[in-house]
């Protein structure tokens, strides 16, 4: 029996700034791949934001991907706990902080994770990974592949030691 | 000793904001100055791209307002491809409009339930760790939760005229390249309570309500606060109408009296120019005839109101008309008056929004035109921050060899200074102490405006913004991220 019933996998960022985009490939890749997780669905966007509170509650646990500048290399995956960090007037919200809302409004939240990929450029205009990030985007991905298709009751607990000690 | 007031971004690609105020010894403010980074740099990133692409490409440049600037170089490609502003099949325009509308009430939602109620319901000087819309979620959840669900509808809009949420391709050049269906129409209009637009329309109202009944109460601090004689630019309809999709170029001073009328948008240039200072990465627009020092304007929602001569919704007429009452007919100057303004605006997208989904054009099928191809075109809109132009010149290879975009936070780069100064002035001036409440007044003064600081990149570990308080030697006296 699997830990979560349905999954949403959920990648954000802005695909034109370079490993920015490593978020949405994420949801892309997984979408490509949906006759293989009948349990996940998958959602993209350049920015979570207030929306976000309500959209994540269909889902018995929620996986956000997004390109960091200081993780683990290559990836890393934690769990999330709400947290109120507002940022005042770039008009986007942390995924702690969308957790931080859901809660004040709906009382609870699914189980939300977080992928971590390490990036390294960020310029304007550039649809194209840096040769690194796009690295670590196939170790994150295999490891997310094998985390959902790995049924037992610990897998996410035993994904996030894990990822604390993949290396490159 | 003097000091200087900063507050900064950490980096380039996150916030790009920079307040600097500086203070004599008695800690008077001698001057104050808005920075915002600007991307010069797209504009030459689309040079050498042929010309289909740019309506795509243009939504790389904010997440915040991608579709403002989807539709703006639509409209531009419309005049290349030889449609003109006003050659759309009724199918293609008006599923355009729907898309904007979608857009604009999001974003005006947004910025009200999410940046400005917080300061209204917790007071300018309130403790950030309440000031924000998860203090708002826990004193007033019905209030957040009008505010989640307002943004959703007008993101589902986009979704759902746009095809995508990231890089949508619903606006191509001379049309769009798909329809609404009855499926979708009829989620819209019937769906389950409360994402349908009859309830959006009613929330819309009573965000309007609560912001007035506010203003009944606290009438001195939003006429007064940041309130300084400005000129007011926009779209307007060809009868006077306001319309934030199309329509002619119109600009008043600050008590009325017009400066352009009846502007074709396409001869911008000859009533535009823009100020380089040096220190500042963007422009100053102006209007030519007035000159530099005289020309700058605002725009946004204050200036539609302020330019427009009424609504062709019937609820927020009513509103404009009570708005108008209460400035005597004048143009409105005062800075918080904008947030009245948008929420006016948000309740007119909203019918706008429910006259399109009744209107069974956006069900044709006849949604492209094509004509004969000229080499320039500009498109311009009222996103919802104010006017946007996008201007393009291709070569004979289908190239895009020029572009230049004027967005609407430089549009109101002018007024947002003069914002700064004018309550920098107010809240520090003498004071012993420069307190996180005054610094807030300045933010909340630039916020009025709505600026766009985000530049769609936000990767893990960035923080937005940095206020430092530095004196006249360069050392940090304390320091507040954001």
């Amino acid at each position: 029996m699997k830990h979560y019933q349905k999954i949403l996998i959920y990648g954000y960022g802005n695909p034109g700034r370079q490993d920015d985009g490593l978020g949405p490939m994420v949801a892309a890749s997984i979408e490509k791949r949906a006759d293989e997780f009948p349990d996940v669905e998958w959602d993209s966007n350049y920015q979570l934001n207030i929306e976000d509170a309500m959209n994540i509650r269909d889902y018995d646990a929620v996986i956000f991907a997004d390109a960091s500048l200081d993780c683990h290399e290559p990836f890393e995956l934690y769990r999330l706990q709400p947290a109120k960090e507002i940022t005042f007037t770039t008009h986007a919200m942390s995924a702690e902080s969308v957790l931080a809302l859901g809660q004040d409004i709906y009382g609870e939240n699914p189980e939300c994770y977080m992928l971590a990929i390490r990036g390294y450029e960020w310029e304007m205009g550039y649809e194209k990974l840096s040769d690194r990030a796009a690295a670590n985007l196939d170790m994150a991905l295999d490891f997310l592949v094998s985390l959902l298709t790995d049924d037992s009751p610990n897998a996410f607990a035993d994904a996030i030691e894990a990822s604390k000690v993949i290396k490159i | 000793m003097g000091r200087k007031i900063t507050i900064e971004p950490v980096t380039r690609v996150e916030g790009h904001g920079k307040v600097t105020i500086q203070l004599d010894p008695q800690n008077n403010v001698t001057d104050s100055r808005l920075h915002i980074v600007e991307f010069r740099g797209f504009e030459r990133f689309v040079q050498g791209r042929p010309y289909w692409e740019a309506p795509v490409l243009v939504q790389r440049l904010c997440g915040i307002c991608p579709v403002s600037h989807h539709l703006a170089a639509a409209k531009a490609l419309d005049v290349i491809v030889g449609v003109g502003p006003d050659g759309l099949t009724p199918t293609g325009e008006k599923m355009r409009r729907l898309m904007h509308y979608g857009q604009t009430f999001q974003s005006h939602a947004l910025h009200f339930f999410h940046l400005v109620s917080p300061d209204l319901l917790f007071g300018i000087d309130s403790d950030p760790a309440t000031r924000n819309v998860i203090g708002v979620a826990m004193k007033h959840p019905d209030l957040a939760v009008q505010g989640v669900m307002m943004r959703k509808f007008g993101q589902e809009i986009i979704r759902a005229t746009a095809g995508k949420k990231i890089h949508g391709t619903g606006a191509i050049p001379g049309g769009i390249n798909k329809n609404l269906s009855i499926e979708e129409r009829d989620e819209f209009l019937k769906g389950a309570d409360p994402l349908n637009i009859d309830k959006m329309i009613a929330w819309s109202q009573g965000a309007l309500d609560f912001f007035k009944d506010f203003h009944s109460k606290n009438s001195d601090m939003l006429d007064n606060f940041a309130a300084f004689p400005s000129n007011h630019l926009s779209l307007v309809r060809k009868d006077g109408s306001l319309d934030l999709y199309h329509g002619v170029l119109r600009a008043v001073d600050s008590e009325g009296k017009k400066i352009l009328d009846d502007v074709d948008y396409q001869d911008y240039l000859q009533y535009i120019g823009e100020e380089v200072k040096d220190w500042s990465y963007m422009k100053f627009p102006y209007m030519k005839s007035l000159g530099k020092r005289d020309g700058w304007y605002t725009v946004g929602p204050l200036a539609r109101l302020n330019t427009c001569d009424f609504i062709d919704t019937p609820l927020a007429q009513k509103e404009f008309e009570a708005y108008k009452a209460y400035t005597n007919g004048k143009p409105s100057n005062a800075s918080m008056h904008m947030h009245w303004a948008r929420l006016i605006e948000t309740l007119h997208a909203a019918e706008k929004m429910k006259d399109l989904l009744n209107d069974p054009d956006l069900q044709g099928d006849d949604r492209v035109v094509k004509g004969t191809k000229t080499n320039e075109g500009v498109g311009l809109l009222e996103a919802p921050r104010g006017t946007l132009f996008h201007h393009y010149r291709i070569n004979d290879n289908d190239q895009i060899e020029m572009a230049n975009l004027i967005v609407s936070t430089t549009n109101n780069n002018e007024p947002m200074n003069r914002a700064v100064n004018f309550v920098a002035k107010q809240q520090i001036n003498g004071q012993s102490e420069v307190t996180e409440g005054m610094l807030n007044a300045v933010e909340v003064a630039i916020r009025a405006y709505d600026p766009c600081l985000s530049c769609a990149t936000h990767a893990l570990g960035k923080m937005p913004l940095e206020l430092s308080l530095v004196d006249v030697d360069g050392n940090v006296i304390d320091q507040i991220r954001k």
